[in-house]
C-alpha cells in the first residue's frame, strides 16, 4: 500500500448533496421499454467522432449484443453502436436525442421481442489473454467513458505512447443528487476491481488508485472488502465539489497539474469511471458489449426514487413512467446534475452511454434561472474556480467575443463546473457565455483550417496555369521541329521493337 | 536682423530638405512592405475565390485593397471579414455592398452523378481543383475542399450541379 498525500485543488465548493433519496433501495433492473433508439454519432463533445454506418436494415431481426453499426473503415474514430436487446429494426431515421440544443441525429430504432436473446458470446480467462485481444475485446465493445464527457475508452488507452505510471479509477461522484456510481460501488464492486485489474494487467502502471468521497462510507467499505489482495489502493478523499473532475482528482491524489491543452495520458496519468471499468470487465471477461448502464432517477416528480439498470437507448418518458411520474408537478427533466447537467428538450430522447442522472425536476426544487442582473466585479467567482480562471474576465471578454484575449485568458481550461454560476449574486449564467464562446472559437479555428486549404489550393491551381500557359506558348513559338520529328521516330521504332 | 532671417529661412529649408528625404526613403521602404500587407488581407478574407468582388480571386482582391480599393465587396466574408478588415487598415467599417451579393450560411456543391455527361467544363471553372473527373466519365466534387463559390454552376450544360447547405465537420 502506498498513500499519497492528497493536495487540495484550489477553488471549490462544498454543496448539499441530495442524494439520500435514491439511495435507500438496490439498484433494479428497469423494464423493457416499447422501443430503444440507438443514435449512429454521439452528440458532438469535445472530441470528434464520425457516424456509424448501419449494418442491418429496417425488418431485420437482431439479437442482444449484435453490433448494429459501425465505421466503415478500421481506425476511423467511431464508436460501434449494439442492440441492447434482441428485436426488430422498425426504422432507421432523425430522432431527438438529448443534448443542451435541441438536436436530432440519425438512429436505428429496435422494437424488442422480450426474449432478450443473446449473440454467443465467448467468456475468457482473462489473464491468459493477449493485450492485443484486450484492446481489440475493448474497442469492438464500444464503451465510452461513462463519467460524463464521453471520450471513447479506446481512444483514451490507444494515447499511451508514454507509459502510463499512475491508473486513477474514479469513484468520486460529487455533482448533487448523482449517485449511480455509488450504488455501482456498494453493489457490484467485485467488477469495478476485476474491471481495474484487467487495466493493470493491460498498462502495468506502478500506482493504481481507486478515489472515493468521504460522503460514500458504503461503497469505500464495499470496496475496500473486493480490492484486498489487489495492488489497488482504494483512497478516500474529502468531499468537495467537483473533486470527481478528472483533472481535480488527478490533482488532489499527485500533487500534479495537468498543462494546458494536454490530456492527462500526457503525463502519464489515465482516469477511468469506475462505470467505465466495470464495462471493460463485462467486454473482456465475458465478451458483453456495452449495454446498459446504471442510471439515477430522482427529483420530486416522481414517485419513487433510485438507481435503475437501464438498457441504453430506453426513452427517458419510459423511465419516468416507470417511477411514476406526476406531470402536474413536473417543471423540467435535467440530464446530469444541477450544475452540470442541462434540461432535455424532448422526453421521447434515449439514454446515453453518458447519462448518469435523470433529475425530473420540481419548480420549486430547481426554479427556472433567475433573471440575469449586470455583474458587480464582487469577486466572488475567482476564489471557487478549481481551474484557477478568472471567471470574471472571460464573462467580460466573452460578451465581448474578444478571441485573442479568451485565448490568452485559457477559456479552454474551463471544465464547466459551474461552481462560478452557483455563486454569483447576480445569476449570470457564466458556463452558458463560456460555452458559447468556445463554440464560436472552435467554429473560427474550423473556417481558418478552410480557408487556408483553399488558399493553398488556389495559389497551386494559379501556378498550374501559368505554368500551362508558359509551356503552350513555348510550343507555339515553334520549338524545334526537327527533333519533335526525331523524337517522334524514335518513339515508333521503340512500339516496334517491342 | 536681415541677417537673423535669413539663418531662419535657410534653417527651415535645410530641416525641410532632410525631413522630405526622410519620408521618401521611408516611403521607398513601406513599398517593400507591401506584399506583407497584401498576404496579412489575404488572410482576412475567406479564400472562397468566388470572384464576387469583381475580381479574378481573392488575393488580387487583397492586393487590390491594399491599394484602396473599397473593403466591403466581400458576401462570403460579411460584416465579420469587414470589420476585421476595418481593424487591419484603421478604416471605418462600411456595410457590405450588396450589389457584389448578400452574406449567406456557408455552402457546398454537389454534382447529381446520374445526370454528369462529363463535360469537364466545371472542372475548368472550379478555382480550388475541387472536382475530379475527366471527359466523359462521371465527375464529382471533393466535399471538403469546396469553398461554394458557385463558379461551376454557369457552365453546366445539364444543370446537374446543386448547391446544399455545408454540414458543420
Amino acid at each position: 500500500m502506498s498513500i499519497p498525500t492528497l493536495t487540495p485543488f484550489p477553488g471549490g465548493l462544498l454543496l448539499p448533496a441530495h442524494k439520500e433519496n435514491a439511495t435507500q433501495s438496490p439498484i433494479i433492473n428497469a423494464a423493457m421499454p416499447q422501443r430503444l433508439i440507438f443514435p449512429l454519432q454521439y452528440p458532438a463533445q469535445q472530441h470528434h467522432t464520425v457516424p456509424a454506418v448501419p449494418q442491418v436494415s429496417v425488418g431485420d431481426t437482431v439479437l442482444k449484443g449484435q453490433c448494429i453499426a459501425q465505421g466503415d473503415t478500421p481506425n476511423t474514430s467511431c464508436i460501434p453502436v449494439h442492440a441492447s436487446t434482441s428485436g426488430t429494426v422498425m426504422a432507421i431515421e432523425d430522432h431527438p436525442v438529448p443534448h443542451p440544443d435541441d438536436t436530432h441525429t440519425r438512429c436505428i430504432i429496435v422494437e424488442p421481442d422480450g426474449q432478450d436473446k443473446w449473440i454467443t458470446r465467448k467468456k475468457a480467462d482473462v489473464t491468459t489473454l493477449d493485450n492485443d485481444v484486450i484492446f481489440d475485446r475493448i474497442a469492438q465493445a464500444g464503451i465510452i467513458g461513462q463519467g460524463g464527457a464521453g471520450f471513447p475508452c479506446i481512444d483514451k488507452l490507444h494515447s499511451q505512447d508514454k507509459a502510463i505510471h499512475t491508473l486513477i479509477i474514479n469513484g468520486a461522484e460529487c455533482e448533487p443528487y448523482i449517485c449511480c456510481d455509488d450504488s455501482l460501488m456498494r453493489e457490484r464492486a467485485d467488477t469495478i476491481i476485476e474491471g481495474t485489474r484487467i487495466l493493470q494487467q493491460l498498462l502495468k502502471p506502478e500506482h493504481c488508485y481507486l478515489a472515493i468521497e468521504d460522503n460514500k462510507p458504503d461503497a469505500i467499505a464495499a470496496v475496500q472488502k473486493a480490492a484486498k489482495d489487489t495492488a489497488i489502493d482504494i483512497i478516500v478523499v474529502p468531499t468537495r465539489y467537483p473533486i470527481g473532475g478528472e483533472l481535480q482528482l488527478i490533482q488532489t491524489l499527485t500533487g500534479q497539474e495537468v498543462p494546458s491543452g494536454n490530456n492527462p495520458t500526457d503525463i502519464g496519468i489515465l482516469c477511468h469511471n469506475v462505470g467505465t471499468v466495470a464495462a471493460v470487465y463485462h467486454a473482456v471477461a465475458l465478451d458483453e458489449p456495452s449495454l446498459s448502464r446504471i442510471i439515477t432517477l430522482t427529483g420530486d416528480s416522481l414517485d419513487k426514487q433510485g438507481n435503475l439498470e437501464v438498457l441504453i437507448g430506453t426513452p427517458i418518458d419510459s423511465l419516468l413512467d416507470e417511477m411514476g411520474v406526476n406531470r402536474d408537478t413536473l417543471s423540467q427533466v435535467i440530464m446530469g446534475g444541477p450544475l452540470m447537467g442541462f434540461a432535455v428538450h424532448d422526453l421521447n430522447s434515449p439514454v446515453l452511454k453518458t447519462t448518469n442522472c435523470l433529475i425530473a425536476a420540481t419548480r420549486e426544487a430547481l426554479p427556472p434561472p433567475k433573471a440575469e442582473m449586470p455583474c458587480i466585479r464582487c469577486g466572488r467567482c475567482e476564489p471557487v474556480c478549481p481551474a484557477s480562471l478568472l471567471p470574471q474576465q472571460l464573462y467580460w471578454y466573452a460578451r465581448d467575443n474578444d478571441a485573442k484575449a479568451l485565448t490568452e485568458y485559457n477559456l479552454f481550461d474551463c471544465i464547466e463546473c459551474g461552481a462560478c454560476a452557483y455563486v454569483c449574486p447576480s445569476h449570470i449564467p457564466l458556463v452558458d457565455y463560456y460555452r458559447k464562446s468556445k463554440h464560436h472559437l472552435r467554429q473560427a479555428a474550423d473556417e481558418k483550417a478552410r480557408a487556408d486549404k483553399a488558399k493553398q489550393r488556389f495559389d497551386a491551381r494559379e501556378k498550374r496555369l501559368v505554368e500551362q500557359a508558359a509551356a503552350r506558348d513555348a510550343r507555339k513559338q515553334g520549338g524545334d521541329k526537327q527533333s519533335a520529328i526525331a523524337a517522334a521516330i524514335a518513339r515508333a521504332k521503340a512500339k516496334d521493337a517491342k | 536682423m536681415t541677417a537673423n532671417i535669413l539663418i531662419a529661412i535657410f534653417t527651415f529649408a535645410l530641416l525641410a530638405l532632410l525631413l522630405g528625404s526622410a519620408l521618401c526613403f521611408a516611403a521607398k521602404r513601406l513599398k517593400g512592405d507591401r506584399n506583407a500587407l497584401v498576404e496579412q488581407i489575404n488572410a482576412i478574407l475567406p479564400q472562397t475565390q468566388c470572384g464576387q468582388c469583381d475580381y479574378a480571386g481573392c488575393r488580387p482582391y487583397a492586393a487590390a485593397i491594399a491599394q484602396g480599393e473599397a473593403i466591403n465587396k466581400c458576401p462570403p466574408g460579411g460584416e465579420a471579414t469587414i470589420q476585421a478588415l476595418a481593424n487591419l487598415l484603421e478604416q471605418e467599417a462600411v456595410p457590405l455592398n450588396t450589389e457584389h451579393g448578400t452574406h449567406e450560411a456557408p455552402q457546398v456543391v454537389i454534382i447529381r452523378e446520374d445526370d454528369c455527361i462529363g463535360c469537364t467544363l466545371c472542372i475548368q471553372a472550379c478555382p480550388v481543383d475541387a472536382i475530379v473527373g475527366t471527359a466523359k466519365q462521371m465527375h464529382t466534387v471533393i466535399t471538403d475542399a469546396c469553398t461554394g463559390c458557385k463558379l461551376c454552376l454557369p457552365p453546366c450544360p445539364v444543370d446537374c450541379i446543386d448547391l446544399t447547405q455545408r454540414v458543420a465537420a
